[in-house]
């Protein structure tokens, strides 16, 4: 996929002839290409072109169509739907068409000093400074190799790099559609974006290279080779890392109906996830939400790095309340925002809240074109335009010299009508993802947060990621992961018999998986996204916590086959009890030999029980 | 809206239905633009323009097309959207939907005009709301807590004591160490008489009618009007916030009216109906209301808006609260079981939620204890209610001694703790101190949410000595 159609394109120019909405139909556009961009009446409102027929464009425009006029010009760009790639996107917020957020409050402020809070129409911004210079430096900034004049470049060989914050070097690279022999390299120097830094000589003709290019965002980027996803995306949440885990590159879903802790879940993976590069796409979500993002994370430091989170941070903002089509139009901005770091070689997240509006969008959209409904009102094509974008997950060797690797992870929360999974958005997600954290009202009543149902979730790299915690944390841990999983899986069969005859008709061995049951929900899954220690728990430290209530379980386990009651294991617990289940925010993730004191602390206080009781009785 | 043309007259009326009119042989009429039409008898509507399409235009008329001809009717676009005249003057008067004063008063002397749509709030010029409101009610502000320029629902049932509660709030609503009191613009949406005249009485009776605006559309005048009702009281609301440095607290009342009145209009335009055949936009437009709230970079004043809705048969998976749920702040919900036991206020904590409240609480703004204990009053609440279901089927004998005091736990913070009158305002520590005694029902070992030091320091086994 090329940038442009051709040369010089030849901007179609009609007259707009029906408005719905965010739909405006034009006549007198022929040669107007699909998926082209527009600028619709007198306020040059950003459109798109979803459909052509005859002389007519229907267009879906960006912004709010209110008072706008049939007899209006409509004029094509020429270029499809782009977005603008190079230096200052990162600590930026932008709307669902790449137009910076503080930028556009700054004009207003300028023109109407008292509605500067309010986002108006029209207002046309370029994404990056065009003014700001950035000091480039030559070559690749491990590899110190540098291209000369005269060696042939491809499509993604690093030409130079520059600090864009103080975790991201960006790396500046041949764009995709430019392929010759290098006439030029700038030397170390100061440059803005629009200033020449190279020279490439393409059959014949020379190009002038820039550190910014565009690309259209429902075009997926080029990549040499999709590689498998084998390492986790670490995300200090214990419930997702021990046990529905994620890897760099792949794909999930977070389904759940209204206060289940979507949005929470989704702050704390931006926040802490071992990611170069954290996108978050608010896509007709709430407007706090977006702000809450935008004031702490310049407080929150990044726990891989230490420097402030924004600093690795690209917000996409389309609230609820902003215009619908532009919410469609931010999925798309984001993941190609994604694959454009991916191409540096780093390892992106990017998340989605909510891809159910998103999807809801797409129904907007087709109802005014008056296309034919299939499930619920959705358009026939919901499934594909998921897949589509699901797809453009993945760990890949990029394109270009010197050869590297990075990743797009796609996480996308779902909000079921209802809370009902069974409807269309997440049953076709379902599809397209392999890893499925279901949230769970249930638990989000009783404020069991994370809200996700061990029952209900799954991940399909728990194979694939066992080796790399194997060699990294211990070689124990996909046991007492099973068997933890094996618990619960239990306790949830017993509360059916409990629900019956109740606790206490149960035999001791059930009675202690109830117990325990309850111990890894309270110790271990449970996890406080605002408690210092408890937000992010290393890989060790889940292994260790978990290793503790599991050996405990143990023994407990061959207490009662020595004739032990469970109400007697919990009298030889004592307040050591607490001490489990608090050790997830009393032990600081620098102490963890803590931990393992602790477990030989209780072992040793049930094994004088024993002694004692085995005395004395 | 300025580069509109100015008044145009056209009368070729093709088509009534429902509430909208087709017009043809008009030109150069806008997208959203204002309409006056005129009868024959004289008699003037509004409405405004939903759709053009070349040289036709539909309508849609506020107060309904009950009389309208195809001839002798004029229709008259004006150039312009819907607007209101803004004042600090209209606190203390009542108004209909459309913002016309309907009290006998004086007309408004208007400071400014403003397109009642407003503009959606720019994310990167918002504040983070992280003002603990005490409402004095127990379960709100300890387990539930308002911040200011949050947006708070109250879903109820039909019968159930939401305007009570809703007027007890209005009543009470502090922001500690301010003596500021909030201005109320309060938006009746299709409600009965009886339910207007409920706070008609009561801000009359507080004497707090100054410091109220009321924009009122009950349930016997016209259905359109009720979409733009919300729209015109939070237009004020904006106006005393931003440009006027008021804390205001919005409460719009009853947004399932609102909803059945955008569903009528999509069904007469014909339009692909999504869940239980209201529009696929239903999220968008709510949002459109809704996140009219919150604070703003370098202003002083804020929006806080506390919408109530009734789910038709107390169904919470219903399309109207489902969709506000996911744009609202959080939620306060109503239960019909605790009110059938006589409980005031009847809030099923487990299903209410406040977004904003870990923002509004702990040391300095409320306690340092204050969101443990939050979590650990919801963690043994709801083990409680379960075990009540459980021993509903196996009696309490076959709970171990521990269960059985979740029951106990779970009585007394319903009668104690979520029980109280309708003009008691409890203060912050007053509602904690409450949440430790019903919580000290429970063995110290249960308090697994709670850190040590909170136990030693508020537990009244260690805090009386």
């Amino acid at each position: 996929m090329v940038l442009s159609w051709g040369f010089k394109p030849v901007p179609v120019r009609g007259r707009i002839v029906r408005i719905s909405g965010p739909l405006v139909i034009a006549e007198g556009m022929t040669g107007a290409k699909m998926y082209e961009m527009v600028r619709v009446g007198e306020d040059r409102l950003i459109g798109e072109i979803t459909r052509i027929r005859g002389d007519l464009a229907f267009v879906q425009v960006y912004e709010s169509t209110s008072g706008l006029k049939p007899g209006e010009i409509i004029e094509g760009t020429g270029y499809p739907l782009s977005v603008e790639l190079g230096p200052g996107l990162l600590g930026n917020i932008y709307d669902g068409v790449q137009r910076p957020l503080p930028l556009i409050a700054k004009i207003i402020a300028s023109k109407i000093p008292q509605r500067k809070m309010f986002i108006e129409r029209g207002i046309d911004v370029s994404p990056l400074s065009h003014e700001q210079k950035w000091a480039f430096y030559q070559g690749e900034p491990e590899d110190k190799v540098k291209l000369r004049p005269g060696d042939k470049v491809k499509p993604g060989d690093v030409l130079g790099w520059v600090q864009e914050t103080e975790i991201v070097r960006h790396k500046i690279m041949v764009p995709p559609d430019v392929r010759g022999k290098l006439k030029w390299l700038t030397s170390d120097g100061d440059y803005t974006i629009t200033e020449p830094i190279a020279e490439v000589e393409v059959n014949g003709k020379v190009k002038e290279i820039t550190m910014v290019h565009r690309w259209p965002v429902r075009a997926p980027r080029p990549y040499k080779e999709k590689l498998e996803p084998t390492e986790p995306l670490i995300t200090g949440m214990r419930i997702i890392d021990t046990m529905f885990p994620m890897a760099k590159g792949g794909t999930g879903a977070i389904p759940g109906g209204f206060g289940t802790g979507k949005t929470v879940t989704l702050h704390s993976l931006a926040q802490w996830s071992s990611a170069n590069v954290v996108i978050y796409i608010g896509c007709g979500e709430r407007g706090n939400e977006m702000t809450e993002v935008l004031v702490r994370f310049p407080e929150y430091k990044d726990p891989w790095t230490g420097k402030p989170l924004m600093k690795r941070t690209i917000l996409i903002a389309n609230t609820s309340n902003m215009p619908v089509a532009a919410r469609e139009a931010s999925i798309y901005t984001g993941v190609t925002l994604a694959e454009y770091y991916r191409d540096m070689g780093y390892d992106v997240l990017l998340v989605a809240d909510s891809t159910s509006r998103w999807a809801e969008a797409l129904r907007e959209i087709a109802g005014r074109l008056e296309e034919m409904p299939a499930e619920e009102g959705y358009p026939s094509y919901l499934a594909s335009r998921l897949a589509e974008f699901y797809e453009r997950a993945g760990r890949v060797i990029t394109l270009g010299d010197p050869e590297r690797t990075g990743s797009v992870t796609l996480v996308g929360a779902v909000s079921p009508p209802g809370g009902d999974f069974t409807e269309p958005v997440t049953s076709h997600t379902k599809r397209f993802i392999r890893v499925f954290w279901a949230l769970d009202t249930k638990l989000a009543y009783s404020r069991h947060y994370p809200a996700i149902n061990w029952l209900l979730s799954y991940s399909a790299y728990t194979d694939t990621v066992e080796e790399w915690w194997s060699e990294t944390v211990d070689p124990l841990w996909r046991e007492y992961r099973d068997e933890a999983m094996a618990i619960l899986n239990r306790e949830d069969e017993l509360m059916e018999i409990v629900r019956l005859v109740g606790t206490e008709g149960l035999d001791e061995k059930d009675k202690l998986v109830l117990e325990t049951a309850r111990l890894i929900k309270d110790g271990f899954l449970k996890q406080n996204a605002f408690d210092p220690i408890d937000a992010f728990t290393p890989p060790l430290k889940q292994f260790k916590l978990l290793k503790m209530i599991m050996d405990i379980h143990r023994k407990a386990l061959e207490m009662i086959e020595r004739g032990f009651t469970v109400a007697q294991i919990k009298e030889g617990l004592g307040r050591l009890y607490l001490n489990i289940v608090r050790a997830k925010f009393t032990v600081p993730n620098n102490r963890l030999e803590e931990i393992d004191v602790l477990e030989e602390r209780v072992l040793k206080a049930l094994e004088d029980y024993e002694a004692k009781v085995i005395i004395h009785g | 809206m300025a580069s509109l043309t100015g008044v145009r007259e056209y009368t070729r009326i093709t088509e009534i239905k429902g509430p909208l009119l087709v017009v043809e042989g008009v030109s150069r009429v806008a997208y959203d633009e204002i309409v006056e039409v005129e009868l024959a008898t004289g008699e003037r509507r509004r409405g405004r323009v939903l759709e053009v399409n070349r040289n036709i235009a539909i309508v849609q008329v506020f107060e309904g097309t009950t009389g309208i001809t195809t001839i002798g009717t004029k229709v008259r676009f004006l150039g312009r959207p819907l607007e209101i005249p803004l004042s600090e003057d209209m606190l203390g008067r009542i108004f209909n939907g459309l913002g016309e004063p309907i009290d006998g008063g004086p007309p408004i002397i208007a400071e400014e005009k403003r397109d009642i749509n407003g503009a959606p709030l720019n994310p990167a010029e918002r504040d983070y709301p992280e003002d603990f409101i005490q409402t004095g009610v127990s379960t709100i502000d300890g387990m539930n807590t308002l911040v200011r320029g949050q947006k708070l629902p109250i879903f109820s049932g039909s019968g159930l004591p939401h305007n009570i509660l809703a007027a007890q709030i209005a009543r009470q609503a502090t922001v500690r160490g301010e003596h500021e009191e909030f201005a109320v613009v309060f938006s009746a949406i299709g409600i009965k008489y009886d339910d207007y005249y409920f706070f008609k009485k009561f801000f009359e009776e507080t004497g707090a009618l100054n410091r109220v605006a009321m924009f009122v559309n009950l349930a016997d005048e016209p259905a359109m009007i009720r979409l733009v009702t919300p729209r015109t009281a939070l237009t004020l609301a904006e106006y005393l916030a931003y440009e006027r440095d008021m804390h205001v607290l919005v409460i719009l009342t009853d947004m399932t009216n609102y909803a059945e009145a955008l569903r009528e209009i999509s069904a007469a335009r014909e339009e692909v109906p999504g869940r239980q055949g209201y529009p696929g936009y239903l999220y968008s437009d709510l949002a459109s209301i809704y996140e009219r709230a919150g604070r703003v970079k370098g202003k002083k004043g804020s929006i806080t808006q506390m919408p109530i809705l009734t789910m038709p048969n107390d169904d919470i998976t219903h399309p109207i609260p489902d969709l506000t749920g996911y744009i609202t702040e959080g939620q306060i919900v109503l239960s019909r079981e605790l009110y059938n036991r006589g409980i005031y206020p009847p809030i099923n904590v487990l299903m209410s939620l406040s977004r904003l409240m870990k923002e509004g609480i702990g040391p300095e703004k409320t306690r340092e204890d204050h969101a443990e204990v939050s979590n650990q009053l919801y963690a043994a609440y709801s083990r409680g209610v379960e075990l009540r279901s459980l021993a509903a089927v196996v009696g309490e004998e076959s709970l171990s001694k521990v269960e059985r005091l979740y029951l106990k736990f779970a009585e007394d913070f319903e009668r104690k703790f979520l029980s109280q009158g309708t003009r008691e305002n409890r203060d912050i520590e007053k509602t904690l101190d409450l949440a430790w005694n019903v919580l000290s029902i429970l063995p110290e070992e249960e308090l697994t949410n709670v850190r040590e030091e909170y136990v030693k320091k508020y537990h009244p086994e260690y805090k009386g000595g």
